[in-house]
């Protein structure tokens, strides 16, 4: 291998820290369900997604930085994640239909870099498996809330309309990761059609990209929710900074 | 809420090929495959298994505590239906 230019350098650290954002702020947002899951049992299945991705986090964000350093000190513009998983969990079909949109898109995004020869090859080989259990425990629920009773249904629909915008940003290209992003999204849109219809959802119909569509999280730029999420987990680091136990 | 309604489901994990499963502990669950998914979360995370079974507990007819001692004192005095006076060879570990 030779040895990478100073761009392709800053580009691997980049692609590194956008989807170890990702990871990370999924994980803060699933870990919110501690103590508040509908049942005891599927706290314990959305506490166990969440430790998988704050693990994929932890490798990724070390290939950027210091992961402590990058996860607690931050501040919210220089975050590089992606809008959705963000987003606040609201009731448990939003909570499920962001695991849906996003487990679908991190199965096929590493399924893609682990047939490349790439960077993040290996590392992905190992999260695939991982996020292939986090889409089949969204696919099961979708399907179970969706053709469900008629409030779960409802419910289930206006979860999936409202998080439709923020999924075109998924497919955006990012400097350093060497991806199909047309194949990418095809396969995604094919996979969420299928679970919803089978799963008496109509599949939404608002914009996902262009002005209307929501998505800049790449760029810096998040929701209002956002920060105060960031506050709470940054909030005991930065009150004692160095702390261990 | 609660997961009242959820039936309550028995979980028997089998640590390893070769040995049998195992009964593993109780949780809810609103069907099968849910069942199934909630056993892996709660009773495998740790790689305890390479196999699951969930059954309703409703599915399960258990002896009672009042039945015990016709059910097995009986078999407390007889001595030669246990095979204590084998010498179990060498190498041989989940007898």
């Amino acid at each position: 291998m030779s040895t990478p230019t100073t761009h392709e350098a800053a580009a691997f650290a980049g692609a590194a820290l956008a989807l170890g954002d990702d990871a990370l702020v999924l994980s803060q947002r699933l870990g919110e369900w501690a103590g508040a899951a509908p049942v005891l049992e599927e706290e314990v299945a959305l506490a166990n997604i969440a430790l998988d991705l704050l693990g994929q986090a932890r490798v990724l964000l070390s290939l950027a930085g210091d992961e402590d350093e990058l996860a607690f000190l931050r501040e919210e513009r220089s975050f590089r994640n992606v809008q959705l998983v963000e987003q606040p969990n609201g009731d448990f079909a939003h909570t499920i239909a962001r695991q849906l949109y996003f487990s679908t898109y991190q199965r096929l995004l590493y399924g893609q870099l682990a047939a490349g020869d790439g960077p993040f090859s290996g590392l992905a080989a190992k999260a695939v498996k991982e996020v292939a259990y986090h889409q089949d425990h969204a696919e099961h629920w979708t399907l179970r809330l969706g053709d469900g009773t008629a409030e779960s249904h409802d419910r289930m629909q206006r979860a999936c309309d409202a998080l439709w915008r923020y999924t075109g940003e998924l497919f955006q290209p990012v400097d350093g990761l060497d991806l199909d992003h047309e194949a990418l999204e095809s396969a995604w849109l094919a996979s969420v059609t299928d679970v919803l219809g089978r799963a008496t959802i109509t599949l939404p119909s608002g914009p996902r990209t262009g002005a209307w569509a929501a998505g800049a999280g790449r760029q810096g730029l998040h929701t209002e929710s956002f920060g105060r999420m960031l506050a709470e987990m940054q909030h005991l680091h930065r009150s004692h900074p160095g702390a261990t136990w | 809420m609660t997961s009242d309604g959820w039936p309550l489901w028995e979980v028997f994990v089998r640590s390893r090929r070769g040995l049998s499963h195992t009964h593993a502990g109780s949780l809810h669950a609103p069907d099968a495959e849910m069942a199934l998914r909630n056993a892996r979360d709660l009773y495998t995370r740790r790689s305890e298994g390479v196999s699951i079974w969930v059954v309703p507990s409703t599915a399960i007819t258990a002896s009672s505590p009042d039945e015990k001692d016709p059910f097995f004192e009986p078999a407390a005095d007889k001595p030669y239906r246990h095979p204590t006076f084998y010498e179990i060879p060498e190498g041989v570990k989940h007898l």
